[in-house]
């Protein structure tokens, strides 16, 4: 088995400490570790975006990080953004626009769709389209996913 | 996957080259490369995995008289929103921008894309159009001791480089370009987003008129490491772009490359893309 490290960072505004093996992703740390299972284990190779999260701000694929370079770093998940006012018009909008279906790309979608309107309050359908390129819905339901991006940034 | 007995975060380059020189030892930058080759069994954990992270000395984008330092942390995304990147070396900046997708710019660093020298990667056709050097560092005396050497010739396959395993890639430095200097980037895959490329291309040159000088052909994705195309660069040096020269350039880079046929195209479609896209990128360059 591989060797256990001790991290801390701040996960979702809390600061959290955690034994994890130096080869765990951060998508297993989160989802066996620390119990936080709204991020979703899609393809473990970068390609489908369901396990995005925030770190420092920037959206990264957990599948991708290794736990260990969480420490001290800011980590959001989408259980985190809930408290946020952008996440929760985003919410609003995804379930007034249908942009839910199975629901298994949702959380990624949602957190991604955060890391666009930081950076581009007022983005056109190019720019959402282009920010939501790392993130697969099985479903095929983009053009609704991409009607409640542009309806929160609206709200903005 | 190999067992790791032991996890190090160096804070300096000195603390990173030290940790080097004991031997064994897997070293993690952005991990968009290592986690999936680790998962498939492609790559062995050495006994110590050593995140690269936190090491100041191997960050930054800085003009350094006529030479651009990248360091070797430099994410993707920091590329991209570097003024001096696209200002000065746009090529990178449009490599840059056809590059996976935003998470995996975010977290992707040029270090990484370099050493795990794929024949595909995004960033070493256009690096290697500038004249790139790699800048590698190592401790074998107790001083911290550099060298450098282009990045063609520091790429020797599929995954393969010179780098020493007590060596530490610090920084990718690429030399301003000249006055009138063109160049172009084109990435070949079945959608804009996270596909490996079938075939890349990058030409750059000096512009003259109608003439280009001083040409760099560069194809990725046709042989074990991105290739100069001398006998494309030969067909276009220093004569007018025209109708006929662009055809021969063309056919000339359709013999330039030794392909495989893989997953993602056959080595036919693979060589049909490279002399059609020449063509279109010098017509591109000519006219546009």
């Amino acid at each position: 088995m591989s060797h256990s490290v001790e991290i801390e960072f701040r996960l979702n505004g809390v600061v959290r400490r955690a034994a994890v093996p130096a080869a765990m992703s951060a998508l297993v740390m989160l989802r066996d570790v620390l119990g936080l299972t709204g991020t979703k284990y899609g393809c473990g190779e970068g390609e489908c975006g369901a396990c995005t999260i925030l770190v420092d701000g920037a959206s990264v694929n957990s599948c991708l990080m290794f736990a260990v370079d969480c420490d001290g770093r800011e980590v959001t998940t989408i259980e985190g953004l809930a408290a946020d006012a952008l996440a929760e018009r985003l919410r609003r909008a995804f379930a007034e626009h249908g942009a839910v279906q199975c629901g298994f790309c949702t959380p990624g979608m949602v957190i991604q769709a955060s890391r666009i309107l930081a950076q581009h309050p007022h983005p056109d359908r190019a720019t959402i389209q282009r920010g939501l390129e790392g993130n697969l819905c099985r479903c095929t339901g983009y053009k609704k996913i991409i009607d409640a991006v542009a309806a929160a940034a609206e709200q903005s | 996957m190999g067992a790791v007995e032991r996890y190090a975060a160096p804070l300096s380059l000195a603390e990173a080259l030290d940790l080097l020189r004991a031997g064994d030892v897997t070293i993690v930058a952005g991990g968009t490369d290592l986690m999936p080759q680790s998962h498939s069994g492609k790559v062995r954990f050495g006994s110590l995995l050593m995140n690269i992270r936190r090491v100041p000395e191997l960050g930054g984008i800085a003009l350094e008289g006529d030479t651009v330092r990248i360091g070797a942390l430099t994410s993707i995304t920091d590329l991209l929103e570097s003024r001096l990147v696209r200002e000065r070396l746009p090529i990178v900046a449009e490599a840059a921008d056809h590059f996976a997708s935003e998470q995996v710019r975010n977290g992707a660093t040029v270090g990484g894309n370099v050493c795990n020298a794929s024949p595909a990667g995004d960033m070493l056709v256009p690096l290697i159009v500038l004249d790139a050097a790699v800048e590698l560092a190592a401790k074998p005396n107790g001083a911290v001791e550099t060298r450098s050497m282009p990045l063609r010739e520091f790429l020797t396959g599929p995954g393969r480089t010179q780098r020493a395993p007590h060596e530490l890639l610090t920084a990718v430095r690429v030399p301003l370009p000249p006055p009138g200097f063109v160049a172009r980037f084109y990435k070949h895959g079945t959608r804009p987003a996270l596909d490996i490329s079938t075939i890349s291309i990058g030409i750059g040159g000096v512009k003259r008129g109608d003439k280009l000088e001083n040409v760099h052909v560069v194809f990725g994705a046709v042989a074990p490491t991105p290739i100069r195309a001398r006998a494309t660069e030969r067909v276009l040096e220093g004569r007018p772009l025209d109708a006929a020269v662009i055809e021969a350039a063309a056919e000339a880079a359709h013999d330039e490359g030794r392909p495989i046929s893989d997953v993602r195209a056959s080595a036919w479609y693979r060589q049909e893309l490279v002399r059609n896209m020449t063509k279109r990128i010098l017509a591109h360059v000519a006219f546009g």
